[in-house]
């Protein structure tokens, strides 16, 4: 099996999934959360089974609006038969109290109205949140290229390996940034918290398989120091495949019970995480270790004009 | 340690027989034997959070310009204040935690009235003394005072004299005051309610403790004054002999002692029929008795029971699944080890949850997600070990050697992987910290108790316990039990 040669598809293959999400990212923008952006969701179930049409809430919103607090326009969704969420512009506690009211005498049918739950973020937090969360991020891929520098310290070019280690951790966040924006387009999933969550531990993967396949990398090449480097790569990446598709099926089995029982509050987060870390496996194999070859042979000198011998 | 495998198993032993005894009670209590006195008395119930059980939560924030800074003491008292107040309520189990530089974290489990308490949160607290002349109203009733600038944050709920002034109670200084009588008490069926007169607010404090005395051993609240406030309350108390001056926080009558003596020295005791909790409540409202910040709600989350509930149910039935096909796969690929390591996944579950409630984290959906989730990685590092023992095996060590070479070549990877995962932990539970998210904080610390325990159990409890076969059994000869074929020994 050699996956070295052939790295240059691969590195299509991960162009291939990054671009299209690229595209959503750029012209239909990741549709973010009031986590983010301030404001009220709420979500209401009723027990008579005949939730209020979306324009019956409209209006109702809109009655409570005052010069101050603007609640018209809310965006109003149904969640299964009997539920409904709500997200509008940043309203109180009392208001969410007399809008619940109103709801219940109105649209009650004769069953109760029950707030599965209620949230409200001021703007100036939301947006405190998402100018720490990018901080969050940052930091994150800062302090483990510099743990990895320290890790591979006595191997040459210690510094490559934590470079392609975050560019295979770059590629994971596109893979997965791209793949709510396009989840949001289309299921109208709203980039929130969890989402943050989601895409720090999907570095934390990322980082954690790459590792494992540098580590042999690293003991493979004081072992076998007449080997030409390509080959030695290669040879670590088969050595270790057997525990990467084991590792990857246990975690995606777990995630996958999760995702299908787990109920629908994280479902979101969940099918977020299978999407990553898969892609934190497949970057650690076919992403990461190529481009340390890419590095050694400098290959970019080839990139833009025919090479005269194929390096592979 | 792999010289004394035994020894090993018997401190695993011991110590899953531990988890399992801590993950079973609801409270653990050691008593010392020979004294009985008690070593250790602790609560270790689940702690669930508010996503699983339901409830009320709320990031408050000073209301100040932002360039104002909040000191972390005003912090602190703030959020004493704020406790005190809640558990007035009757809301039990509140957690209230500061997150610097300003902002506070309040949780109120399993409320039905998040609209009133998030009212009651917004009052400033204003502590006065009310000069209530010779009629005193009942200690509950909610009075009128000439004190009528309340700084409080904008809503039009709570206080319908509120006007939106920033004028706080310690501006004002107390004012004694020249006739001792209530304006309309001769009039109480008039129309217009009664004013009462401020004598003095809660900012002339200097010192508040709690005392019993000595010959009835009831319990007592002795008060000092600040040297400008004594000499006026010197001059208030002996004109009032007598009279009835009420404590009133937020415009509610906490208590109405009778002033008996003029009080010159700024000393005070205030007397009732006080319990010591009770005493100590009031005593803690007279030393905080006003925010000493005025605070805003920027950000609050309800969640309903039902939706709790659903979420554990949902959330076991999941766990129990995952773990089954993680426990099935390694039995099946990795055989003897394989089932080693599912026994080491018991040990960790049992440990982990140990941790979960000694510590104790607060389980939340995220939480539960965490954990499942460092299960996976629980079993990473045994299937890193594993591949490496198949591969040592087939480079025709022994199994004994495979084993320790395995284990010691495995390590670096194991070490590296787990610790940048660690790194990534301790940025999210910062980023949590920061903004109260309590459900971000949740996760990133169970998967950083996940990671820590499972390389405990992989490194150390899998091998012990391979190590304890392999002594009682005529294992060279079976080497299908470790997934390798015969000939490639």
């Amino acid at each position: 099996m050699n996956i070295i040669k052939n790295r240059y598809l691969y590195f299509g293959i991960s162009l291939l999934v990054i671009i299209p999400g690229m595209l959503a990212l750029i012209f239909w923008k990741l549709p973010l959360g009031i986590d983010f952006t301030g404001g009220s969701l709420l979500e209401v179930k009723f027990e008579s089974g005949t939730p209020p049409s979306v324009t019956d809430v409209t209006n109702l919103y809109t009655e409570f609006s005052t010069p101050t607090r603007d609640l018209s326009n809310p965006l109003v969704q149904p969640l299964g038969t009997d539920s409904i969420s709500i997200r509008s512009k940043e309203m109180d506690d009392a208001t969410k109290g007399l809008v619940v009211a109103a709801l219940q005498e109105r649209f009650g049918n004769g069953g109760a109205v029950i707030v599965m739950h209620f949230t409200q973020v001021s703007a100036a937090i939301g947006q405190e949140v998402a100018v720490r969360a990018a901080g969050a991020v940052g930091l994150a891929a800062l302090f483990i290229l510099l743990y990895i520098t320290y890790a591979f310290r006595g191997v040459q070019h210690a510094f490559r390996y934590g470079t392609a280690a975050i560019i295979a951790m770059i590629h994971d966040i596109l893979v997965t940034v791209g793949a709510e924006a396009l989840l949001g387009h289309f299921l109208g999933w709203e980039a929130d918290s969890l989402f943050l969550t989601a895409l720090l531990t999907v570095i934390g993967f990322s980082v954690h398989d790459t590792i494992v396949v540098f580590d042999r990398i690293r003991e493979n090449s004081n072992k076998y120091r007449r080997v030409d480097y390509e080959t030695v790569v290669n040879h670590s990446i088969v050595q270790t495949l057997d525990r990467s598709i084991n590792t990857q099926l246990t975690v995606m089995l777990t995630l996958l019970a999760l995702a299908l029982f787990g109920g629908t509050s994280i479902r979101h987060f969940v099918v977020i995480l299978l999407i990553g870390i898969f892609s934190g496996t497949y970057s650690s194999i076919f992403n990461a270790p190529p481009i340390l070859t890419v590095w050694e042979n400098r290959e970019w000198r080839t990139w833009f004009h025919r090479p005269e011998r194929s390096g592979a | 340690m792999t010289r004394r495998p035994y020894l090993m198993l018997g401190l695993i032993l011991l110590l899953t027989a531990l988890a399992i005894w801590v993950d079973s009670s609801q409270r653990i209590t050691i008593t010392n034997p020979i004294n009985s006195q008690t070593i250790v008395d602790r609560n270790v119930s689940t702690r669930l959070g508010l996503d699983l059980r339901g409830g009320l939560q709320t990031l408050l924030e000073a209301d100040l310009p932002a360039d104002a800074s909040v000191t972390s003491d005003d912090l602190k008292v703030t959020r004493q204040i704020l406790e005190s107040r809640a558990n007035a309520l009757g809301v039990s189990e509140v957690i209230m935690q500061v997150a610097p530089p300003r902002r506070i974290v309040a949780e109120f489990p399993g409320i039905s009235n998040p609209e009133e308490v998030v009212a009651s949160l917004q009052q400033t607290g204003l502590l006065e003394f009310v000069d209530m002349g010779t009629s005193p109203v009942e200690a509950g009733t909610i009075i009128q005072t000439d004190y009528g600038q309340i700084s409080t944050v904008p809503s039009n709920t709570s206080t319908p004299e509120s006007t939106h002034s920033a004028v706080t109670p310690a501006e004002a200084s107390p004012t004694p005051a020249a006739s001792g009588t209530p304006e309309a008490t001769a009039t109480p069926a008039a129309e217009t309610p009664i004013i009462y007169h401020t004598a003095m607010t809660g900012a002339a404090l200097k010192t508040v403790t709690v005392v019993r005395d000595s010959t009835s051993g009831a319990y007592e609240i002795s008060f000092v004054l600040k040297t400008d406030s004594a000499q006026l309350f010197s001059d208030y108390t002996g004109s009032h002999i007598d009279q009835y001056l009420a404590i009133v926080l937020d415009k509610k009558v906490i208590s109405v002692p009778v002033i008996k003596n003029q009080i010159s020295d700024g000393q005070g005791v205030i007397q009732g029929n006080f319990t010591s909790t009770s005493a100590n409540a009031l005593a803690i409202q007279l030393r905080y008795g006003s925010l000493p910040i005025p605070v805003k709600i920027v950000e609050s989350r309800t969640v309903g029971p039902t939706l709790g509930e659903e979420s554990i149910r949902r959330s076991e039935i999941a766990g129990v699944i995952g773990l089954t096909i993680v426990i099935v796969f390694m039995a099946l690929y990795y055989r003897l080890p394989g089932v080693l390591a599912d026994l080491a996944l018991g040990v960790y579950a049992l440990t982990s949850l140990m941790l979960f409630k000694l510590i104790p984290v607060v389980l939340t959906l995220p939480g539960i997600a965490g954990f499942i989730l460092s299960i996976g990685m629980a079993v990473d590092a045994n299937i890193l070990i594993f591949e490496r023992l198949k591969e040592e095996l087939r480079a025709g060590h022994n199994l004994r050697q495979a084993i320790d070479l395995g284990w010691s070549r495995a390590w670096p990877s194991i070490r590296d992987a787990n610790f940048s995962t660690l790194i990534t932990c301790g940025i999210l539970f910062w980023f949590g910290n920061a903004f109260g998210a309590s459900m971000v904080k949740g996760f990133s610390l169970t998967l950083a108790l996940g990671v820590i325990v499972s390389l405990f159990t992989a490194i150390i409890v899998t091998r012990t316990f391979l190590h304890v076969v392999l002594d009682n059994i005529k294992f060279a000869e079976h080497p299908r039990w470790f997934g390798i074929q015969e000939n490639l020994r």
